[in-house]
């Protein structure tokens, strides 16, 4: 009997024609023209909170919007707002303006913007730095300062059994390690409590995960929120060496990645795609129990493609590319100081005024001890 | 005196109770409903009166209850949302505790209309009393043979359960209100599907107001096109409006949709003007989402035409100079009132109630109600006026529901509207900071 193959979609991502099966969504077609040429990459939308491997996952961090300009052949209106790449499905003949709207990119500088208000950017104390999503996100399409001026939130630092520790200060809150553990761990015992930008991650009452895949929550997370105890402070990625390996696991696929500092195992994870994402959970008697080279085959080095600083340079690329960024950035950051605060001439204002700002200071630690 | 629909008999002694209620006539559009129409019949003179959703976005009702998607085999439900935290509006509470029947026999015609045996009453947790009379008058209703099983002899079976909330304002967002339903975390899902394709329990749903529903029983009993007479163009029937702020009178009103906003405001027969000795500085149409309007803008549109209390009126002008009718929380505002207090408590509201999935309403409202904090309290420099547009433009739109964009509206059109008080907070921080302290200067123009 022949194979009755379903009808192929096309549509167009930032100009690029691609063919693409019923039912997928924006972020895979353009993942699916980045695939076909890597010089295209650039045009993929960002992904803070969707994971391919966690079905339901996406739709939260508003990192991928894209505009719509034609819904369909057949309804040729296009979307009346900004619509989350990773979980809108593709319709034929929708077009689909990425890169090329300048109103997506402002929204997405915002995106970095509201989720670096809240973070800590400790990224010189953070083991998550060098393969941290939100630190490439922040790279790509963000803005060098900070309008807030306020506090930030803070979070005690939680053990989540004996080999995670979760630092929730540093947390975007893209759930993607509850729905891991919802859907890889068969105990639901993670989730998220409070409301809003009080909302946290945890173990229903600091109940630990005493589960054989616990430790895929530390592979998923995005930032440095979920870290592996047996690695912290060990090493910073960029001077450890990936290699491919395997093992036979009875619980797992047993396909890792070793991460070496000279002939010493620190570290193994999940092998992970050009995305970022697993393609594979691992158990935690592979992650965390088995660091010796003889417990594994070697398969040889990794490849790094997309989302590491281990490829040369990767975060001076401007720097590489146009000698005189530095110049530009110098002159942008010193010359534009922004104050469009009337000019008092005022003597009485004045004095008043300079009172009141030495006091602000005072006043403002003041204010947040109150509150 | 207007014509009263929801209302009519709701100051008749004793109208809680079943025998009270049947006496004025309640319950004979369940019969007629039921015992003479098709359920194609109800939703068909459901789409005739013309009835807009009543929880604030103004969907018309008919169209919604035509877009359930109907496949064999899978129960549909109807949820009535009666999550009423809007601050400024209490018009559903009112019905509720006063009229209880009139939305039980809303919830019959209604259930039947689509075919759901299983429909919920999600009301918000704080009104416990109210779900006590609610309960008690489904039992009544049960007891006379109304709910049930197989009610009035025709076949029809319908439970009807009341699901107190937990006291969250996002439950009030219809998919967030289905997810605390099925016992999850109320946070909105993300559209499509829709409720109508995919809602409770992953089965076709319709989510309708309070008084969209109690609407039903009149518009069964005299007809679609009698509802839809009512009114003005596409603004069909009357109104529940929660008056308060600086009135002579304020509580629940129940207006014709077209009378103008200014008889509304100073006729005795409802708010009687602005409390004496003082005038009119600002008004909220619809609830703390929308946006406010400056005192030029109340009475007359841009244009100079008469504002009128409708959804086509009151957003005339788009949001540069008009607002939205919203859920008919009608907050007025005299000289006293400080625009910067006023609009740091609602964003505080807002950063409070943010259910914190999506990050522009999680960051944003939060950021929001710090630099507003800072402006009342005379922190705030010139910069932070811009700051404060810039992020509530970033978050319109760009969230999972619309409570980023109620979040965002109310900052944004306080600035556009009452700019010059914002500056004078920043320049004159010792004044503003005081308690009581109001600007005082030329009333905002647009």
């Amino acid at each position: 009997m022949e194979e009755i193959k379903p009808q192929l979609i096309k549509i167009t991502f930032d100009g690029i024609e691609v063919e693409v099966e019923p039912g997928t969504t924006i972020m895979q077609a353009a993942r699916k023209i980045a695939e076909a040429d890597a010089s295209q990459s650039a045009l993929v939308p960002p992904a803070m909170c969707y994971y391919k491997p966690l079905p339901t996952s996406g739709g939260k961090c508003r990192a991928c919007l894209v505009r719509v300009a034609q819904g369909s052949a057949k309804d040729p209106r296009p979307m009346p707002k900004l619509v989350p790449s990773c979980i809108t499905q593709v319709q034929e003949g929708m077009v689909v303006e990425n890169t090329t709207n300048q109103a997506v990119l402002d929204t997405r500088k915002s995106i970095v913007e509201f989720l670096l208000i809240n973070h800590p950017l400790d990224c010189p104390i953070c083991d998550q730095a060098g393969e941290c999503h939100l630190q490439d996100f922040a790279f790509e399409h963000g803005s060098a300062k900070t309008r807030y001026e306020e506090d930030r939130r803070t979070f005690d630092k939680i053990d989540i059994g004996p080999y995670v520790q979760l630092h929730m200060t540093r947390c975007i809150l893209c759930y993607r390690c509850v729905y891991t553990a919802d859907q890889i761990t068969d105990k639901r015992v993670h989730g998220v409590m409070n409301r809003g930008d009080a909302s946290e991650i945890s173990t229903y009452i600091e109940k630990a995960i005493d589960n054989d895949f616990s430790g895929n929550v530390i592979d998923v997370c995005p930032v440095g929120a979920l870290t592996d105890k047996t690695y912290r402070f060990k090493n910073r990625v960029w001077f450890t060496k990936p290699e491919d390996a395997h093992r036979d696991c009875d619980k797992c696929c047993g396909k890792v990645t070793l991460w070496y500092r000279g002939e010493e195992v620190i570290r193994i994870t999940a092998r992970k795609n050009t995305w970022g994402e697993v393609n594979d959970f691992i158990c935690n008697t592979c992650r965390f129990e088995k660091k010796k080279t003889s417990d594994w085959v070697l398969e040889g080095p990794t490849k790094v493609k997309r989302s590491s600083v281990i490829s040369t340079n990767k975060y001076r690329s401007d720097l590489v590319k146009n000698p005189d960024f530095a110049l530009k950035l110098a002159e942008s950051q010193y010359k534009k100081i922004d104050d469009s605060r009337e000019y008092v001439t005022d003597e009485e204002v004045v004095r008043h005024q300079s009172i009141e700002n030495n006091d602000k200071a005072n006043h403002r630690s003041l204010l947040a001890k109150n509150n | 005196m207007a014509r009263k629909i929801l209302t009519e008999h709701i100051n008749i002694p004793g109208i809680e109770s079943f025998d009270v209620y049947r006496q004025q006539g309640g319950y004979t559009a369940v019969e007629k409903a039921i015992k003479t129409m098709t359920p194609e019949e109800v939703v068909e003179e459901a789409k005739k009166s013309g009835v807009r959703g009543r929880g604030g976005a103004g969907f018309p009702m008919g169209m919604k209850w035509g877009f359930l998607a109907k496949p064999e085999g899978v129960p549909r439900y109807l949820v009535c949302n009666a999550d009423e935290s809007e601050p400024g509006t209490f018009k559903d509470h009112h019905l509720m505790k006063s009229i209880p029947h009139l939305l039980i026999e809303g919830m019959i015609i209604s259930s039947f209309a689509l075919g759901a045996n299983k429909s919920f009453i999600y009301v918000r947790g704080e009104l416990m009393y109210v779900i006590r009379i609610l309960e008690k008058a489904i039992e009544e209703a049960k007891a006379k043979g109304f709910l049930g099983k197989n009610i009035l002899g025709s076949g029809y079976d319908l439970e009807l359960i009341v699901q107190p909330g937990g006291g969250a304002y996002i439950c009030g967002e219809e998919t967030a209100l289905l997810e605390s339903l099925e016992g999850k975390r109320g946070n909105p899902r993300n559209k499509p599907p829709f409720p109508a394709v995919k809602g409770l329990y992953q089965s076709p749903t319709v989510v309708n107001n309070v008084e969209s529903i109690s609407n039903m029983p009149w518009i069964i009993n005299n007809g679609g096109d009698a509802y839809a007479a009512i009114g003005i163009g596409r603004s069909t029937g009357t109104k529940l409006i929660s008056a308060s702020g600086h009135i002579q009178k304020p509580g629940v009103y129940e207006i014709e949709l077209g009378l103008s906003v200014d008889e509304f405001l100073n006729s005795d027969e409802y708010c009687g003007g602005i409390r004496k000795g003082h005038y009119l500085k600002a008004l909220v149409a619809g609830g703390s989402s929308v946006p406010i309007l400056p005192a030029n803008l109340i009475t007359k549109t841009a244009n100079g035409e008469d504002r009128l209390m409708s959804y086509e009126s009151l957003s005339d002008g788009g949001f540069a100079t008009g607002t939205m009718l919203g859920s008919g929380g009608f907050i007025v505002f005299d000289e006293t009132a400080c625009i910067v207090r006023n609009t740091w408590n609602f964003s505080r509201f807002y950063h409070h109630e943010s259910c914190g999935q999506c990050s522009p309403c999680r960051e944003g409202t939060g950021w929001m109600e710090k630099v507003l904090h800072r402006i009342e309290h005379g922190h705030g420099s010139m910069h932070d006026i811009d700051l404060l547009v810039d992020i509530s433009k970033k978050i319109e739109g760009n969230t999972i529901c619309p409570l980023g964009d109620a979040a965002a509206w109310p900052v944004a059109s306080a600035i556009r509207h009452f700019r010059d008080e914002f500056m004078w907070h920043i320049t004159n921080p010792l004044e503003a900071s005081q308690p009581g302290a109001v600007y005082q200067g030329e009333m905002a123009l647009v």
